[in-house]
């Protein structure tokens, strides 16, 4: 009764002074978009404020992933929280541990009875953000899956035959000695190492990368991506490092410019690289999914989500959080959605979003662009293939980042290297056990 | 004997260094105290709980083998940064000094630097270290050496050791010069007229009477080195590789407001105050010993 007697105080306000464009409630909303992804959001933003006159988001952009989920850390301990935060997947543990921080989606949504169901969500996303019992904590936002793009002209140049294939590891190194032999400088580069070869190498091929369900089933899980399939692949990697067939470029995304500029033959990168490969690169480009090992069983699996999703922070009005369940229901609505995926490249996280798009004929049009949601929809995950949810993961990543740079410049073997890693990504575990015990 | 003032009573001299009192307890003593109270402590991010841990945190860190190396790490960054932040700004200001014409001109261009911020000093020598893009690395291939900081520790000690120093040899420079005014023509005329060639007036002369700006300088760019490059180094390496880069300051940032382990990260910090504490006596009582006033 509250919120509407609020409503309507607030309808009648704004009937009252229609001047005065402080009427609305403000929603206030961080991200980390720039460049072009900056303007789609900017531009989601703008049509939902035009769309009705209760509330108006604001938009605010607060530095990469981690500088804007510090940001939203360091305003809630001020008491300045904003009401939507945007985190990427690797700060899921920390908010979902955060409990009197947060106000779980289906919350806010049921709260101010707005229709919603995590079972609209493609199921590699939903089981990213949603508690074991299946109630959605934050909003799958952007979510993409890495896949294997291909600069199909160098391929040509270095005279690999058109349908030469690149299907498994196996497949790719073959490829790799030709385009060496034939002097290509940088025949393959990645960005997101860690998520890539490691944390999409285990579910692919359906070995942990953590135990306990990967951390979904307690803050007691230990690090096991030291397991075979993982050295094996580490170790082709850092082989390839050492013959110049696998040139690393940076721990984020630094090698996208080279890949983009025509320099690097093959590139393992997310799918929403989309947007940035398809207005830059001024050659033939593929899509590919991501290659396997051919002599794993159970390999390809599904491969699992980067991206971010929104969490709505406590401590707000009731009226605030009807509004941000409106903004939320507006997001996820399947024109939204589509748009958002034929524009970037991210996957169309809702159903329905898949399908219009598949109706729209977008697919035909860009050959390649569902490569991801085959991929990642391919089969049913397994407790895997679900995600991965670990505290303090960010610098677990750092720790990973810093192993696989000693492999690949020849100071460490994999095994050597993971074991390291286990060792110390471990108590960084033990560490976030203890801070949310 | 020594002339004294003193002052009746308590008051005035209490209002009198109160602003000083206060500064150090709001900036220094405030914050200090927090932090050790912190480092006691595993917090969660959003401050919603605390669990007491005695001097677990402290544990944990000196048994981390990358924490105790961080330590040489930081030695031998300190000690680059200084030497080459200074060595060039007293060649520079001695040049400087012998200067006739467009003196002003080359000061003003040697002092610019210092106004460039250090994240920003990153970016800019990242850019010409960058292996794909950058000036410097491409002429470095040109010549047959493949340059690669982000893998090759020394080559990344190296540039975040430049890029940190580069801003300092203006600052260094300005007081360099500054004191080379203050040397007294009569004595190094005097010496000349002894026979003492430039060099050797430089050595036996100039270089002890510059003794108590260099040891100035030497304090200060030592604690800049400690706390104030944590900026140039997130830029171009983020304590990368293998944290061959990572200096004590840069992880209490890179704990604290990265990882968000408020726990370590304040005890990293009570360290580096022992460390830094003990650092500057040292300083006082051995090197001070060798300057001249």
């Amino acid at each position: 009764m509250k919120n509407f007697a609020l409503g309507a105080a607030l309808a009648s306000a704004t009937l009252a002074a229609p001047f005065t464009a402080q009427a609305a409630t403000e929603i206030q909303f961080w991200h980390a978009f720039t460049g072009r992804l900056g303007e789609l959001v900017d531009q989601q933003v703008k049509d939902f404020n035009a769309s009705q006159s209760d509330y108006e988001v604001v938009a605010t952009h607060k530095g990469n992933y981690s500088e804007t989920l510090n940001a939203g850390i360091a305003a809630f301990r001020a008491g300045e929280q904003p009401d939507i935060l945007m985190v990427f997947e690797v700060g899921t543990a920390t908010m979902m541990a955060a409990k009197g921080a947060i106000k779980p989606v289906y919350q806010v949504m049921a709260d101010a009875g707005v229709p919603f169901n995590a079972d609209d969500y493609i199921g590699a996303v939903k089981g990213y953000y949603t508690t074991t019992d299946g109630k959605m904590l934050s909003l799958p936002f952007n979510s993409s899956t890495p896949v294997l793009w291909v600069n199909r002209d160098m391929l040509d140049t270095a005279g690999v035959a058109k349908d030469a294939p690149l299907t498994t590891w196996e497949d790719v190194g073959k490829v790799l000695d030709q385009l060496k032999a034939s002097g290509v400088d940088c025949p393959m580069t990645t960005a997101w190492q860690s998520w890539i070869h490691l944390e999409n190498l285990s579910a692919y091929h359906n070995v942990p990368f953590a135990s306990q369900e990967n951390g979904f089933a307690g803050l007691d899980a230990q690090l096991e991506f030291n397991g075979p399939v993982q050295v094996k692949h580490i170790q082709t990697m850092g082989d390839w490092a050492k013959k110049g067939e696998f040139i690393y470029k940076g721990r984020r995304n630094e090698g996208g410019a080279d890949f983009r500029a025509g320099t690097c033959a093959l590139f393992t990168e997310s799918s929403a690289g989309y947007a940035g490969i398809k207005s830059e690169a001024k050659f033939n480009f593929e899509v590919h999914p991501l290659p396997y090992w051919g002599d794993v069983a159970g390999a390809p699996q599904n491969t699992i989500i980067g991206g971010a999703s929104l969490w709505v922070m406590s401590g707000k009005d009731d009226s605030h959080y009807k509004g941000v369940a409106e903004f939320l229901s507006y997001l996820s609505s399947p024109e939204v959605q589509a748009k958002w995926h034929q524009d970037t490249g991210y996957l169309p996280i809702t159903k329905a979003a898949a399908d219009l798009t598949r109706e729209q004929g977008f697919y035909e049009a860009n050959p390649g662009t569902d490569v991801a949601v085959k991929q990642m929809t391919a089969n049913a995950p397994t407790a895997n293939s679900k995600g991965i949810r670990l505290g303090n993961f960010d610098q677990i990543r750092g720790i990973i980042d810093e192993e696989l740079e000693a492999v690949w410049s020849g100071d460490k073997t994999a095994q050597d290297a993971l074991d390291n890693a286990v060792t110390r990504g471990n108590q960084l575990l033990r560490r976030f056990e203890q801070a949310n015990r | 004997m020594e002339k004294r003032v003193t002052f009746k009573g308590w008051l005035l001299p209490m209002l009198l260094i109160a602003p000083q009192l206060i500064i150090s307890a709001v900036f220094f003593f405030y914050p200090a105290g927090e932090a050790v109270w912190q480092s006691l402590f595993i917090p969660d991010p959003f401050g919603l709980s605390m669990q007491y841990v005695g001097l677990g945190n402290f544990e944990y860190l000196f048994s981390d083998p990358y924490y105790r190396a961080s330590f040489l790490t930081t030695a031998v960054f300190s000690t680059l940064v200084t030497l080459v932040s200074m060595i060039p700004a007293l060649f520079l200001a001695v040049l400087a000094d012998r200067l006739v014409k467009g003196a002003g001109t080359y000061r003003t261009l040697l002092i610019w630097p210092y106004a460039v911020a250090p994240a920003v000093a990153g970016v800019l020598w990242l850019f010409m270290f960058n292996t794909r893009i950058g000036v410097v690395a491409f002429y470095l291939n040109q010549l047959g050496y493949d340059w690669n900081h982000v893998l090759n520790e020394h080559e990344a000690m190296g540039l975040v050791v430049v890029a940190s120093a580069w801003g300092r040899i203006s600052y260094n420079f300005l007081f360099y010069f500054a004191a080379l005014q203050a040397v007294p023509k009569s004595v190094i005329e005097a010496a000349a007229i002894d026979g003492a060639h430039f060099w050797r007036r430089f050595f036996t002369i100039v270089l002890p009477l510059l003794s108590p700006t260099t040891f100035f300088l030497l304090v200060v760019n030592i604690v800049y080195a400690f706390f104030e490059t944590f900026g140039v180094i997130h830029t171009i390496t983020s304590g990368g590789p293998q944290q061959a880069t990572t200096i004590l300051v840069y992880k209490v940032y890179a704990d604290g407001f990265v990882g968000q382990d408020l726990g370590s990260s304040a005890a990293q910090s009570v360290v580096l105050l022992v460390v830094v504490g003990i650092l500057t006596v040292l300083q006082f009582k051995f090197v001070e010993k060798r300057v001249h006033y």
